[in-house]
């Protein structure tokens, strides 16, 4: 490879595969945190959770193997490191995913008198997912250290990515439902939003203090100005979702979208921060977006499809959400 | 010291190679029957639309619920092999990362979202757009499966017959991508495979309205899901078996040692007779125990009596485990032939004779998931069969294991096998419940005519043919 200058490819690669692990953070965010919150104390309730999801949840996995596929394609030197790193917990989370995606379709095939343990069975895989996925985040964070304070601060992503997607879960199901669900859902929304913040605010220091080239990129210079509109925009995204979620349901259900809306910016801008951070490493602290990258000549041939398919992906995606639009009605085929 | 290191890493590899094996022999189950089913719900639907006959709509209805429990595990099936790769077999995508990347990439972007999208709308949006797009949504669907098909297909011959690149410092560099995708044996694994899929399914369905048939369930609906499964397996089994032996004789072309075990031949040699059994014996390069045809291999594979046939010995080191290519291959050809014998009896005896015997009907129930094992023996042959080497001729299986710690490999194969024996068992007794509580309903829901009434009544239709009450 004859690099002369910076090379975009990989640029643009990251820029993809960021986006798609973004899209399904927020995506299959909201219905893991939909079956994590299932209620074991309500068949009525469990019910319209799943229905709201149904359409939805087969489309925003694939944003996962989208993602992956993105760091297998583009970037395989750091997806081998990522992944021999991340063995047992990748498996676990698998076993989780693939638990709550089959309940899905057993709950309502099966004999009925099996429906509750598939119920079980969707609720703990979600959970196990969820779980998984924010360990392993927090493992990636600090660049895979078999140190006890790496592995601590990985159960503590564990718990507040379990806790944004449960948020983000309980904002869709304000939006999707009504009557006493809609209410109990405001109630699971605030608790999460609480714990949510929380969360992002130790995560946020916990970055800076790993390490002083993260630490410089955000406070070493004129960058650090950025940090007060954020935090502002932070703090006026959790307050006014807070009150909001008081009121729930308000009149004609005005606003019923806001915590959802509010979930995605928060997700976004948790993203972007951790991306500035990190950027241009692929593997934190340890190797580049321009090492790992595959040959040009792939990336190009990838790329060209790309640019003609994801509009059309990004087309009938919102063409199947507005076939859904609405409150959640019951799914019959 | 070494030696330990040594052994864990032999364990490793094993134990990896069990992994993946079980994955997808596990996941292929599912898309082998969906990527078919797909094109015959839309073929179900479209009669509907056409007769406007209700029992039409019935059968789609009943199956398109099996269709999305299916199409359920094949995707979370589907997702845990495409972590697979970087977790067990890291020195693959090191090696031919740029050829593999790029057509799993399109698989993605031009198959797995357009499934995704639009099964939604063809599970749950028959009262939500109107029938013409959802008979479009039901042709995306089944564009998007067989898409899914192209791709992986034309990948995994990649690796089976390797075309249009160039190895440059040990890694694989592309130089036409025409070749590469449709490298030698591409469009006949694809043929073989695609077929392979309606087989299945036409088992599959045939199997399952027998034993509703036999449980009783007179409907109409059900003989007709019965004659036209065994109406499309007796079309298809001898296209079938015309492409697999192209199939067969582009392998000889190309993987003259795969063949060589699959006919169980040591020694090079002309007029080759045809093992119908035999025990490969490995150490001893010899087998036993034999029962042969004189001169059919040669026939088969040369087209001359007399023709010569590349044996074992001429490949020591470079080529596949013997024993288990050369039964594979004998029990998918013998399913293969039950499928042929029953399809066509069927065929005369229920569409032509209107007759349903008994015996015949249990010998259907009985063939239900016989296209599962062909399938899986067929698979075992061609990727047993590509041993030693993941990539023919450019990366040896051993050199692309991971260095994961053995103990964590066994700990996650258990995992899957427990999984995966479990959602085998549930996935098999669900199809029978599904079909009890079908030969439940009622006859008085077929009533239905006017096309006003359609999505009302059927929505009760479904709901008494499915779902628990």
């Amino acid at each position: 490879m004859n690099v002369t200058s910076v090379d975009w490819l990989p640029i643009v690669f990251v820029g993809l595969m960021g986006l798609s692990f973004l899209i399904y953070a927020i995506l299959d965010g909201y219905d893991l945190g939909v079956g994590v919150l299932l209620p074991l104390d309500n068949q009525q309730q469990r019910d319209s959770m799943i229905y709201s999801i149904g359409p939805f949840w087969d489309a925003n996995e694939t944003w996962l193997v989208m993602a992956i596929g993105l760091l297998l394609i583009a970037f395989p030197k750091a997806h081998s490191v990522i992944f021999q790193a991340l063995y047992l917990p990748t498996a676990l989370m698998l076993a989780g995913l693939i638990l709550r995606g089959v309940s899905f379709d057993f709950r309502t095939k099966a004999p009925s008198t099996d429906k509750k343990k598939w119920d079980y069975a969707f609720k703990f895989g979600s959970l196990l997912a969820t779980l998984t996925q924010g360990y392993m985040l927090g493992r990636y964070i600090t660049s895979f250290e078999d140190s006890w304070l790496s592995i601590g601060f990985s159960a503590l992503s564990a718990i507040c990515v379990t806790a944004g997607y449960c948020f983000i879960g309980a904002a869709w199901l304000v939006m999707k439902t009504e009557g006493e669900l809609q209410r109990r859902a405001a109630k699971w929304a605030k608790l999460t939003n609480l714990l949510m913040a929380v969360g992002i605010l130790a995560v946020c220091l916990t970055n800076l203090l790993i390490d002083q080239q993260i630490m410089d990129k955000w406070l070493g210079g004129m960058q650090v100005l950025i940090l007060i509109p954020i935090t502002l925009l932070l703090g006026f995204t959790f307050i006014t979702v807070h009150l909001y979620l008081d009121k729930v349901p308000m009149e004609n259900d005005l606003g019923c979208w806001f915590p959802f809306l509010a979930a995605i910016i928060l997700f976004i801008m948790c993203f972007c921060g951790l991306a500035y951070s990190f950027y241009p490493y692929i593997v934190p602290l340890k190797m580049t977006i321009f090492d790992a990258a595959s040959a040009r000549e792939s990336l190009w041939f990838i790329f060209v499809g790309a640019a003609v398919v994801l509009p059309m992906i990004i087309g009938y995606t919102i063409f199947s959400y507005k076939v859904f639009w609405g409150k959640t009605t019951k799914l019959n085929y | 010291m070494l030696d330990a290191a040594a052994i864990a890493n032999d364990t490793s590899f094993m134990l990896s190679r069990i992994q993946f094996a079980a994955n997808i022999s596990f996941h292929i189950l599912f898309p082998t029957i969906n990527i078919a089913l797909c094109w015959i719900l839309l073929f179900f639907k479209v009669r509907f639309n056409q007769t406007q006959d209700e029992s039409w709509l019935r059968v789609y209805r009943f199956w398109v619920r099996i269709f999305a429990l299916t199409f359920a595990i094949g995707v979370v099936s589907g997702i845990t092999m495409s972590f697979q790769f970087g977790t067990n077999w890291p020195g693959y995508m090191e090696t031919v990362g740029n050829i593999a990347g790029p057509l799993l990439g399109y698989e993605v972007l031009t198959a797995f979202f357009l499934e995704a999208s639009f099964l939604s709308i063809m599970l749950f949006g028959m009262d939500r757009v109107s029938n013409r797009v959802h008979t479009m949504a039901t042709v995306l669907v089944s564009f998007g499966t067989t898409l899914s098909a192209f791709w992986i297909l034309s990948l995994d011959s990649w690796m089976q017959t390797p075309a249009g690149f160039e190895m440059i410092d040990g890694v694989a560099h592309v130089t036409s991508w025409v070749e590469v995708i449709f490298n030698p044996s591409m469009p006949y694994r694809l043929m073989h495979m695609l077929l392979a899929s309606g087989l299945t399914s036409a088992f599959l369905i045939a199997g399952i309205s027998a034993y509703r048939l036999l449980k009783g369930d007179n409907k109409k609906s059900v003989k007709q899901a019965l004659n036209f499964a065994v109406v499309l397996a007796a079309l298809l089994i001898p296209l079938q078996i015309f492409v697999g032996d192209l199939h067969g004789l582009n392998t000889f072309k190309h993987q003259p040692a795969k063949v060589a075990a699959m006919e169980g031949v040591w020694e090079t040699d002309s007029g080759i007779p045809l093992l119908l059994f035999a025990l490969p014996d490995e150490k001893k390069r010899e087998n036993s125990f034999e029962v042969k045809v004189p001169n059919v291999a040669s026939l088969i594979l040369t087209h001359d009596a007399n023709g010569e046939i590349q044996g074992l010995n001429d490949f020591v080191d470079e080529h596949p485990p013997v024993a288990p290519v050369f039964f594979s291959f004998r029990i998918m050809i013998g399913i293969g032939v039950l499928m042929l014998l029953f399809s066509w009896l069927a065929t005369y005896q229920f569409v032509i004779k209107k007759r349903y015997p008994t015996w015949l009907l249990k010998t259907g129930i009985a063939m239900t998931f016989s296209g599962w094992l062909a399938t899986l023996a067929g698979w075992y042959v061609t990727e047993i069969g590509r041993q030693p080497y993941l990539v023919t001729g450019i990366l040896r299986t051993k050199d692309a294991v991971t260095t994961t710690p053995p103990e964590d490999i066994a700990l996650s194969l258990t995992l899957y096998a427990v999984i995966y024996g479990f959602l085998l068992i549930a996935y098999i007794r669900t199809l029978f419940v599904m079909a009890n509580r079908a030969v439940i309903l009622e006859a008085s829901n077929t009533s239905l005519t006017g096309k006003e009434l359609v999505s009302d009544v059927n929505n009760q239709v479904t709901t008494n043919e499915g779902v628990a009450k």
